[in-house]
Formats: C-alpha cells, sequence, structure tokens
C-alpha cells in the first residue's frame, strides 16, 4: 500500500496543526525535499513498509459510541448500591473540585521546576504537605507517591538506610494483601526478608507473635484500619517493638478524620494511600501514595519536596529543594527513582482537604464510623450472620455466614447491591467471609435494604 | 511580545505584588464550612461506645476552615500562577508536551470508568478488562513485541519494572549477572531504577556524535552484564543507527536490551522497537500518547517484552476467552510479582486508549514526521545563533549549548529565565549531562508554524540582548510573579510546611 | 585566592594541610566555585578509620552532589561542627573555617603522593579549558 502523502490536506489531524503549505515551507527552510528525509538516520531495515495494524482514526463521536458501550457493559457503584472497600472507598466528591482540576493552568502544566512560572502548583503542594502533617502528627511530607503499596516499599527501602547491616523487616499480615505483595516484588533482589506476624482472635495484630519477630529486623509495619477493618493499637505496638523503626500504613485516608495520629504514638514514618481523599475508585488508579516522617529522617525522603524560600526582590516563594536526595541528580544513588508521581491527583486531594477541612473531615469520619456501627448492630440480630473479628472497627469489618461468600454476594447482586469482597479471595480459611464498607454516601434505607437481603439470602441458601 | 522585550529592569509594582496568593491556612477563620452533609440517618451511639477514646483524635488543630468561595478563588488565583501548554508551547526536551484532548477527559470521566471498584468480580468488570485488552493490542502492534503488561504507573517504574524481569529470567538461566550498562546521556531514572534493582552501573561514554560506539560496547559486554539500557533515539535526539548490531552484540553474549521509549514520539509508526533487536521497552503515555502532565503526573508507563521475557511479567495478565469474554490470569508461576495493588493507573490507560484511536495508524505516523519537522525547523533556525554541540542529525528534539553567550559572562539559565518575559516556559536546561550549559528543545508536533517562529524570534532577540544589554538578560525574568528564588536558602534551611 | 603553598591536593580537588601527623582536610576554593552554594555536607563518625581514597562523605549544592576523598589513611579525630548550621563556611573560606575532618595520619609520607600548589594550579586548568 502506498503511504500518505504528509503534505496533502487529506492527510491533516485535528490535534497536528502543520499542514499543506506550512509543511513546504518549513522543508525549505531546513533544506530537504521531503520529510522522510529527516528520517535517514533509521535504518531502511528497520522502516515501517505500511501502516500500523490498529483501528482508527475515529471521530470523537465514535470513540464515544465504543467506549461508552463498554463502560455500560460494568456494573458499578454508578448504578449499583456499593459496599466496596478493600484499600479502594468511594466517598463524597465534591462538585468544586473536578472544575478546577479541568482548568488548563493545572491539568496541562508540567513538573515545576521553574518556580518562577509555576508557582501555583508550588504553593500547592506545600499546602497539601502542611495537611497531611497535621492529619498524621508528623513533621515532613512529601508531594506524593504512586500508590499505598509502593509507598509502603519506599518506606521500607527508607528504614533499611537508616540501619545498615539488618535485613528482615516485620509486616502485619493484617496489611493489604497487595501491598505485602508489592513489597516483596521491589525486595526480591536487595536480601532483604519478610518477616510476616499474623492476627489474633479479635483481628488484630497478634503482640506476643510480634514481640518474638523484631530480632535483627529493621522496621516494623502495621496497617490500621487493618485489611479486616480493625484499628490497632499503637501504643501497644510500639510498646512491643523496641529500637525498630516503625511504619505505620493507612489505606482508608478518611480514618485520619476520627483516628488518633501515628506520629504521636511513636510511629516514625506514615505511609498510606489518599484515594478516599474525595478521589474516585477508577478501577484501581490513578490514585495517590502520601509519606510523611519525623524531622530526622527528611534527607532520607523519597519524592518531590516545596520548601518555602524568597526571590531577589524579597517575596515568599515556593520551589522544589532537598533535589539532590532525587534521580535527576543523584542518579544511582538517589532515594528513590521516582520522577513522574500523582501530582494532579494529590491536587484534588488537597482542594478535598481544603473544602472539607477541620469540621468536615470530622464529620465524615463520624457519619462512617455511626453508619457502620448501625449495621453491625443490625447484622448481630440476624441468626446465622457473624462477625468474627471483636476488635474495633472505622468503616470496614469482616462478616461471616453459613454459606461461600461469592454465593451470597452473587444474591446480593441480584438486587443491585455490590455487598462486599470475598476474603477468600486472600486468606485461605476463609471461603465464607467477605469485607463490608460503609461510608457517608451509603442511607439508612440501603443499610436496611442490604440486611434484609442478605437475610433472605441466607434463609434461601439453607433450602 | 516586543514591548516587553525593551522593558528594563523595574521595581515590581503593586498589580504584580497582589497576584500573589495566601495560603490556604492563611485565608481559614474559625466557623468558615466549604460542604455539608446530609443529616445523620441512623441512630446516634455514643463514640465512646463504638470506639474508645483512647483510639481516637483529638480536633484537627490547624486544620482550614473555608467556604466554597475561598477555596473557588484560592485556586483558581494559584492557578493564574502557572504556565502550561493550553496557553502556549512548552519546548521541554524529552517531555512531549503535546495537546491534551479534551474527549480523552471525557471519557475518563464516564461514571461507569470512573465508579469501578478494583477488587469486583470479573464479571462485573467486563467492559475495563476489554479496554485493557484492547490496549495492550495496539501497544503490541505500537512495539512490534508479543505482549506488554500496563500495571507500570510512570516511566521509572516501567524501568523497574523491565530491569526486574530481566534480573528474573537470567537468574532461572543461572545467572543473574552484575551489571547494567548506561550511557553517560541517560536520563537520572536509569541508573537509580537498575541500582533498585539489585544491580551495579557502569557507564558507557559517548562518542563525539553523542551515540555509544559499537566498540565501546563491544568491549563492555562480557557475561556480568545484564543489559544495556539505552534511550533511542538518545537524549540528544539522535537514532542510534546501529542499534540492530548493538542488539546482536549484546544477545551473542545473553544480555538483553532494554530501550527507554521516552522518545517515541519521534518514531511511532516509522519504526518499532521490536524490530530493531530491543528486548524490553516502556513507554511513557503521559509523553507520547497525550494524557495530562498535571504538573508532575499521574503517567502510566507500560512495557513491552520479547518472548524470552514473557514468563516474567508481572501478575495478573489479561486475557481472552474463545467466547470473547475476559478474565484476570494471575497463574504465572515465574512472575516477578505484582508491581502495585490492583491495575495500575487505569483511567490514565483509558486515555491513552481514547487518543490511540484518535489517531489511528495514519495520526500515529504523522505525529512522528511532524514532531520531526518541527524539532529540525527550530534546529535550522536557531543554528547561526546557538552552539550546536553535536552535529548529528537530530529527530525530535534538539539540544543547543550557551557557548556563544558565555564569552559575555550570560548562562543557559539566564536564557531560560529571559524567555520567560516572552511568554514561554523555558526549554529543559543542563540536560543532558554530556552537554555544558544544554538547552534541550522538544515542540512536538501539536505546534503550529507561528508558534514555532515566535519562539526561534523570542531566542534569537535574547541572543541579541546577550550581545548588546547582556545585563538585562542575566537579571530575568523581570514580568513574572516571582524571580530568581534563593534556593540555596531553600535548602540549607528547609521549611517544607506551614507552621 | 592564591592556591595555598603549604597544603598538598588531591585530583579530587580535596586539599591536605599537614601539622606534625594531624591532617585537616577540606575542599578548594576551585571546588566549591563549580559546586556553588553548598546547602549540606556529609561527614564522616569521629572515631572512623579511612585509607587514602575511601569515600569520606559527601557534599551537596543546591543542583549537584558530589563524593568527598580522603586525601591520605588514618582515623578521624575531629570533624567541623559548624558546618551543619553554616554549610556555606566551605563556600566564603574553604582554605579556614571551611574545613572538613581532621585525621591522624598513619603515614605522614603519604602525602608525597599528593600535587603541590603548583601542580594542582596546572591541573586545573587543564581540567577548565575542556
Amino acid at each position: 500500500m502506498t503511504l500518505p502523502d504528509p503534505t496533502a490536506s487529506s492527510s491533516s489531524h485535528r490535534y497536528i496543526s502543520n499542514a499543506g503549505e506550512d509543511i513546504r515551507e518549513m522543508l525549505a527552510t531546513i533544506g530537504v525535499d521531503s520529510i522522510d528525509r529527516l528520517f535517514d538516520t533509521i535504518p531502511d531495515a528497520v522502516k515501517l513498509k505500511g501502516l500500523l495494524d490498529i483501528p482508527g482514526p475515529w471521530s470523537e463521536i465514535e470513540s464515544r459510541r465504543w467506549f461508552r458501550g463498554l463502560a455500560a457493559r460494568n456494573k458499578t457503584a454508578a448504578d449499583h448500591v456499593s459496599f466496596l472497600g478493600g484499600g479502594a472507598y468511594a466517598h463524597y466528591q465534591p462538585a468544586v473540585i473536578d472544575q478546577l482540576l479541568l482548568r488548563a493552568e493545572f491539568l496541562t502544566a508540567y513538573t515545576p521546576y521553574q518556580p518562577e512560572v509555576s508557582q501555583g502548583t508550588l504553593q500547592s503542594i506545600f499546602e497539601y504537605q502542611t495537611h497531611q502533617c497535621l492529619l498524621t502528627g508528623l513533621d515532613v511530607a512529601n508531594a506524593s507517591l504512586y500508590d499505598g503499596s509502593t509507598a509502603l516499599c519506599e518506606a521500607v527501602l527508607l528504614a533499611e538506610r537508616l540501619t545498615k547491616g539488618k535485613k528482615k523487616v516485620v509486616l502485619a499480615k493484617s496489611i493489604h494483601p497487595h501491598y505485602v505483595e508489592t513489597v516483596r516484588t521491589y525486595i526480591q533482589n536487595l536480601g532483604l526478608e519478610i518477616v510476616e506476624v499474623g492476627w489474633g482472635a479479635d483481628g488484630r495484630i497478634d503482640l506476643e507473635e510480634l514481640r518474638g519477630a523484631t530480632a535483627d529486623a529493621f522496621a516494623v509495619a502495621v496497617q490500621s484500619p487493618n485489611f479486616l477493618g480493625v484499628v490497632e493499637d499503637y501504643d501497644a505496638i510500639v510498646g512491643a517493638t523496641e529500637g525498630l523503626t516503625r511504619i505505620s500504613v493507612i489505606a482508608e485516608a478518611t480514618s485520619l478524620g476520627v483516628l488518633a495520629p501515628p506520629g504521636q504514638h511513636g510511629f516514625d514514618i506514615c505511609v498510606g494511600e489518599g484515594q478516599a481523599w474525595g478521589i474516585p475508585p477508577q478501577f484501581g488508579g490513578p490514585y495517590v501514595g502520601f509519606m510523611v516522617v519525623r524531622d530526622a529522617l527528611k534527607r532520607h525522603m523519597p519524592g518531590r519536596l516545596v520548601g518555602e524560600t524568597v526571590d531577589v526582590d524579597g517575596k515568599r516563594a515556593y520551589v522544589l529543594t532537598l533535589a539532590t536526595r532525587e534521580q535527576h541528580i543523584r542518579r544511582g544513588k538517589a532515594t528513590s527513582n521516582i520522577c513522574t508521581n500523582e501530582a494532579l491527583i494529590a491536587l484534588a486531594a488537597n482542594m478535598y482537604l481544603s473544602l472539607l477541612g477541620k469540621e468536615g473531615l470530622r464529620e465524615v469520619a463520624t457519619q462512617c464510623l455511626q453508619k457502620t456501627a448501625y449495621l453491625r448492630a443490625k447484622l448481630r440480630e440476624i441468626h446465622s450472620v457473624e462477625l468474627p473479628f471483636a476488635g474495633p472497627v472505622y468503616n470496614e469489618f469482616v462478616v461471616r455466614t453459613p454459606f461461600p461468600a461469592e454465593t451470597i454476594l452473587g444474591d446480593l447482586e441480584h438486587e443491585k447491591i455490590l455487598g462486599g469482597i470475598p476474603l477468600g479471595t486472600f486468606f485461605d480459611g476463609h471461603a465464607n467471609d467477605f469485607l463490608v464498607a460503609v461510608t457517608e454516601l451509603n442511607t439508612r434505607e440501603q443499610i436496611d435494604t442490604f440486611v434484609t437481603v442478605l437475610s433472605a439470602a441466607i434463609s434461601r441458601e439453607r433450602r | 511580545m516586543t514591548a516587553i522585550a525593551e522593558t528594563e529592569v523595574a521595581q515590581k509594582d503593586v498589580a504584580q505584588k497582589s497576584a500573589m496568593e495566601p495560603l490556604i491556612f492563611e485565608r481559614s477563620k474559625k466557623g468558615r464550612r466549604g460542604y455539608q452533609l446530609p443529616a445523620l440517618d441512623v441512630p446516634e451511639q455514643s463514640l465512646d461506645e463504638i470506639l474508645p477514646a483512647a483510639l481516637r483524635r483529638e480536633e484537627i488543630a490547624h486544620e482550614v476552615e473555608v467556604s466554597e468561595v475561598d477555596v473557588i478563588r484560592h485556586f483558581t488565583r494559584l492557578s493564574k500562577l502557572n504556565v502550561s501548554i493550553d496557553a502556549g508551547l512548552y519546548p521541554l526536551g524529552s517531555c512531549t508536551m503535546k495537546h491534551n484532548p479534551r474527549i480523552n477527559e471525557e471519557i475518563a470521566r464516564t461514571p461507569g470508568f470512573a465508579w469501578s471498584h478494583p477488587l469486583q468480580a470479573e464479571h462485573q468488570v467486563q467492559g475495563n478488562l476489554e479496554l485493557l485488552w484492547h490496549l495492550e493490542q495496539t501497544l503490541k502492534e505500537i512495539f512490534g513485541l508479543p505482549r506488554v503488561t500496563l500495571q507500570p504507573v510512570a516511566g521509572a517504574h516501567g524501568e523497574l519494572t523491565g530491569i526486574l524481569m530481566v534480573h528474573k529470567a537470567l537468574a532461572k538461566s543461572g545467572n543473574a549477572r552484575k551489571y547494567i550498562l548506561i550511557p553517560d546521556s541517560a536520563h537520572g531514572t536509569n541508573p537509580a531504577s537498575a541500582a533498585f534493582a539489585g544491580y551495579q552501573i557502569k557507564e558507557l561514554k559517548s562518542n563525539s556524535r553523542g551515540t555509544v560506539d559499537l566498540s565501546t560496547l563491544e568491549a563492555a559486554v562480557n557475561e556480568d552484564v545484564a543489559a544495556l539500557m539505552i534511550t533511542v533515539p538518545n537524549t540528544l535526539g539522535v537514532f542510534e543507527s546501529e542499534i540492530k548490531a548493538m542488539a546482536d552484540i549484546l544477545h551473542a553474549k545473553g544480555a538483553y536490551l532494554y530501550c527507554d521509549g521516552a522518545n517515541l514520539n519521534s518514531f511511532v509508526g516509522i519504526a518499532r522497537p521490536g524490530d530493531m533487536g530491543i528486548d524490553v521497552i516502556h513507554s511513557n503515555l503521559h509523553k507520547t500518547f497525550s494524557t495530562p502532565h498535571g504538573g508532575g503526573g499521574p503517567g502510566a508507563g507500560p512495557v513491552g517484552v520479547s518472548e524470552s521475557l514473557v514468563p516474567f511479567l508481572p501478575t495478573p495478565t489479561i486475557e481472552r476467552r474463545e467466547d470473547g469474554t475476559f478474565y484476570c490470569d494471575f497463574s504465572h508461576p515465574d512472575s516477578i510479582g505484582r508491581m502495585r495493588a490492583f491495575h495500575g493507573n487505569f483511567n490514565v490507560l483509558v486515555r491513552a486508549l481514547t487518543y490511540m484511536r484518535s489517531m489511528g495508524p495514519t495520526g500515529l505516523r504523522r505525529i512522528a514526521q511532524i514532531a520531526v519537522l518541527n524539532a529540525n525547523y527550530i534546529r535550522a533556525r536557531l543554528r547561526k545563533t546557538y552552539h550546536l554541540p553535536y552535529d548529528a542529525p537530530s529527530l525530535h528534539e534538539v539540544v543547543f549549548s550557551d557557548k556563544l553567550q558565555t564569552p559575555k559572562d550570560v548562562h543557559t539559565l539566564d536564557i531560560a529565565k529571559r524567555l520567560m518575559d516572552y511568554g514561554f516556559h523555558p526549554p529543559t536546561i543542563y540536560f543532558p549531562l554530556i552537554v555544558s550549559g544544554a538547552l534541550m528543545i522538544e515542540p512536538t508536533e501539536s505546534e503550529p508554524k507561528e508558534e514555532l517562529d515566535a519562539f526561534c524570534d523570542a531566542m534569537i532577540a535574547i541572543a541579541r540582548e546577550c550581545e548588546e544589554r547582556p545585563e538585562l538578560v542575566r537579571s530575568a525574568p523581570h514580568t513574572t510573579p516571582v524571580r530568581r528564588l534563593d534556593e540555596a536558602r531553600a535548602a540549607r534551611q528547609p521549611v517544607l510546611r506551614w507552621k | 585566592m592564591a592556591t595555598p603553598e603549604d597544603n598538598r591536593y588531591a585530583k579530587s580537588h580535596e586539599y591536605v594541610h599537614l601539622e606534625g601527623d594531624v591532617a585537616t582536610i577540606g575542599i578548594t576554593d576551585y571546588a566549591q566555585k563549580e559546586l556553588g552554594d553548598v546547602v549540606f555536607v556529609e561527614l564522616p563518625q569521629v572515631g572512623s578509620q579511612l585509607d587514602a581514597a575511601d569515600e569520606l562523605g559527601s557534599i551537596e549544592s543546591v543542583k549537584a552532589v558530589s563524593e568527598l576523598f580522603s586525601p591520605v589513611s588514618g582515623e578521624v579525630i575531629e570533624i567541623n561542627e559548624a558546618l551543619a548550621d553554616n554549610p556555606a563556611l566551605v563556600n566564603t573560606d574553604p582554605w579556614g573555617d571551611g574545613w572538613m575532618i581532621r585525621i591522624r595520619v598513619t603515614d605522614p609520607t603519604e602525602i608525597d603522593e599528593l600535587m603541590t600548589a603548583e601542580e594542582y594550579d596546572e591541573y586545573i586548568e587543564k581540567e577548565s579549558a575542556h
């Protein structure tokens, strides 16, 4: 087939400005007779003789038709009642956030390497860093990491750098299993070892087992609320882990609206996932990881840091700082390889935190607590439903029935309820258990319906 | 723009001072609120009964209380302090600041995508799985490689993924080896990623063309070398024409060829990495495939692999059954594991696939053609005014240096700052490291000729200023909201939060 | 500032000032100019043993970081605590108050391997002609 002539007007594309006459003029300025000459350094042997075999070009009309058709095949919280958690939560998203995010100056801006023309981005990162410190009780936060799982990886690697020689890191088994898997991937060639500590009958980390696991370990990481939804006792954990760098992991960021901040209870590093701060679940990404550390650790931090300074006229201004930790300067000895992070998502989280503020963050968290307590009380009234873990919870917990979780959840789905996440997917011996999460978006009516439908499903399965 | 060019160094005026916006914490006033939730509709229990006080926090000290009006004003004013691609050319080399189509934003916000949850049962998310499968097929075709993982969420993440796969493949054959070879022109993430994958780095010196000599490579490759990581074309925009021969040298010693695909914009649709002997490549969807830069992310860094590396791909992979349904395959015993929770940056992948369909095969090819045309046009217009340290033909980007301006004690940094007065974001400066005072310019294919001419006119005007009034350039910028920040102070006395 | 005659110089731009068996080590005026405004200096612990050419720490400016190498062997007996609060001393007074560590040398003749002031001046002239 003949390849299209780039100067013909039939070749024009709406995203590529230059066409026809301009192309000819530019070729003349360059001094070549065709665009093909500009590719002479690519050997003929590897040049394509024809076009790639892919669909398109589509108009917006065709794109809308096809993509919307795909989305319509999903069953999601958009058209079902959702009680899904497991590290991704459905929370209220203020309308103003998307409007602001689509402002060109935020959406299409580059990394703020040139501070004079990026004060908008830099100042908002500085504010976001501050929010994270206020919420976690620690001293220094970075601009963002990829997500909660890789943030935990970065924290483990940071802690290892602090105590040369030790090779073991203690991870609670009740940390999100995807996070633990990701840590395993990251450390596979670095000579480090994970020691997992399980949970007790109440769903909290087994303190005896924890005490026994700390020999030769450089750090311990614990998630709270953990993957089972149970809130851990920070003080007891700190008491059992003398001499280790202590990492707290937070997968449900709104929990910081009501739960004790890890920095005020002896933790050195807090990492987690900011998705719950108004970011839609989006099938897993883009999300936003966060890391906040004690002041003494700031030079070991991965990721971008924005600092305050003055300009030549004495005006307050913001700039990327302590950059010598980063890959573009330190290269092979950098604190991390991270470059592009999750800046726009961090901006959305920043806007959420600003809008809700002191009172709103507490109110969201309190509603989550109350609605969850209400659902649990009603579930306890159903004869064959068990809440197997007695520890205190925030907005998520494990439900157990006499039947396989998938069966019960299938019955709930039939009534357009996304009832939960099977725990057996992650842990052996939990085939009849599933995770249920409740947020401020779940109404009393939805919760009552959930209970009714669940009860009916169990009766039905019994026959 | 000429009026601004003739401005003398001036004091900041009141209008510009008021362009600065206080911190949101400074705007906060007790009692303001920016939200409303529905009233609690379940019977309220005592908090102490739900959750003991010892596990709860006090109020969030110093957190803000602002109205929705405050928030809109605040962020709108902040946005006006930024430059962005929607407003004009962003000639940042190696960043591919191209147009961000808005249909991508609309499609990503489709509720069926935005509200899908990553742990839902497969039958509930067939639309998503099919989308991911189609994206992989399209990237396979673009790369010319048999499989692609969509999990990595950035280029550096993709690099780590790729090198971990190489390590595992070699370990499985009995020897993971010790070194990764990296040219001195490489982006900093390359050695950082290699180090995190457990390798040591050996740096290869570039030749006078800015490329890697075959003899240099041959001397360096032995059975301790796991791979060579190169950028194609390299960070000077020069295509390594010997790429197939390089692949052969590496393969003969059982080593792999990793390609940093940051510069894919220069040859997408013209040639395919798989045909060059490349074994593993990452692509930056937030560069070549138009997903917006967002001030520093989110991105996506899918990795394509040759047949021998397929068993080591991150788990799960997305597969299609004979009946046309899709599923996640977790049965990969040799997989390097999971690179991240869930499925990667799904809604960035959605934007990228929307773009690929908007371009189609003809559009993708045109991207490379016009990107290379635009960059060479700038090169032709500026080569008499600025020094070209490397003479070799370049593709989609061009690197100049400040050598012709330094005799007047004006440097790359000054030129970059002066460009701001002309309304442009500066190009990438001081990278690649092999060029002293580098100015790396990549216009991309989006830019119309008028914008390229305006940029070149500005650069030429600045060069004249360097000759005639160098102090004007040295003290630039003059018209931005802030000027020449004290970066030493920011690093010596770090203030990283309000209060 | 003329290169002091009573020091010796390493190719990596550290200087040694030997008095008896105590060597004071810092970086040269040329080096501090190349680096730019110094923001942080990482120094070894007092009591560490160093061999000649061992990495003793690192020095950071806003845009760059360099490893520091010990020109001589011995035990670190003192480090310049003032640099923690005032790293700019390396820029303003590299030969004096900007000193970094003091070492009790194991072999005072080791400094004979290093360059004299004249040799160092020639060396940096060749380097900057690049």
